[in-house]
């Protein structure tokens, strides 16, 4: 579903530049319509999101690839609009199904961002890229709870797995945390 | 012995045995690893409160969600009351979205925080 970027941001797996990243999401999901909060929290989401490759994907090389797409989703006629974040890594492939956070009753230092990105975005779906490293596309639409009810549950299989946005108590575990 | 003093975090003692943290930057993985050491330090013998001041603190990620439940681990193991004030609606949000808001002693001012 993801033509090209209208927007490309590559950058090396430093966790300094991480500002800058959050800058530009949150800076396009204004202009797309998005209230201040929200803009705060996709930028959250895509900071964690980056946060993840750089500990588990790299393991803390800080000298390997990312690359951020933004796509905004056109208003019309039913819908008012929003955004698609795809960012792709070199990473080791894993199965996509596996990406999931922690259970949050088991209160503990880390794990929680797998979850906050869930809880923040519409839509996650994690795919293997075609040769190396892993893809996540993250969907945001502005407003209009009703909106995401009507994604649809996504298909899962051994390279491509999508979560909605249903309230969420717990969420498993895998290494991506 | 001499603490090292971080560029972006400052340390004050407005009464014995209490300690107020105050971050002056986003807290996110790059920045976390300064908030986490200067706690540990300053979370020794003699502090029977230790006050993280969020005011100057717009941003913060699961890394900084992370060092503070550390610390609020660390607090009750010393027996050390570990209290977070100021806190930005934004950086509320994110306590919110992992269910800590309610795992945290949260109060509004500094001045509360301390007299508490």
């Amino acid at each position: 579903m993801q033509d090209k970027p209208e927007i490309e941001l590559k950058l090396i797996s430093d966790p300094m530049y991480l500002c800058g990243a959050r800058e530009l999401v949150g800076c396009i999901a204004r202009r797309i319509g998005f209230n201040d909060m929200d803009c705060s929290k996709i930028a959250l989401a895509v900071d964690e999101a980056l946060a993840n490759i750089i500990r588990h994907g790299y393991n803390k090389s800080f000298d390997r690839p990312i690359w951020i797409g933004i796509n905004p989703i056109k208003p019309s006629a039913d819908s008012i609009g929003g955004i698609v974040i795809t960012i792709d890594d070199e990473a080791k492939q894993v199965d996509p199904c596996t990406m999931k956070g922690r259970e949050l009753e088991d209160i503990k230092p880390g794990g929680l961002g797998v979850h906050i990105i869930r809880e923040v975005m519409d839509e996650v779906r994690y795919e293997k890229r075609k040769k190396v490293g892993m893809r996540m596309i993250m969907i945001k639409r502005a407003a209009r709870p009703e909106e995401s009810a009507r994604l649809s549950g996504g298909a899962c299989n051994s390279n491509a797995c999508c979560v909605t946005n249903v309230p969420k108590k717990t969420l498993g575990s895998r290494s991506r945390a | 012995m001499a603490k090292q003093q971080s560029e972006y975090i400052s340390v004050d003692r407005p009464e014995q045995g209490v300690v107020v943290v105050s971050p002056s930057t986003d807290i996110d993985m790059s920045r976390s690893p300064e908030l986490r050491t200067t706690i540990r330090q300053e979370m020794g013998s003699g502090v029977h409160k230790m006050v993280v001041d969020l005011e100057e603190v717009h941003y913060m990620d699961s890394s900084g969600l992370a060092t503070l439940v550390e610390a609020m681990r660390n607090a009750s193991k010393a027996d050390t009351k570990l209290v977070i004030c100021n806190m930005h609606e934004k950086v509320s949000a994110i306590f919110e979205i992992a269910r800590l808001d309610s795992f945290f002693t949260i109060v509004g001012s500094r001045d509360d925080a301390v007299s508490i």
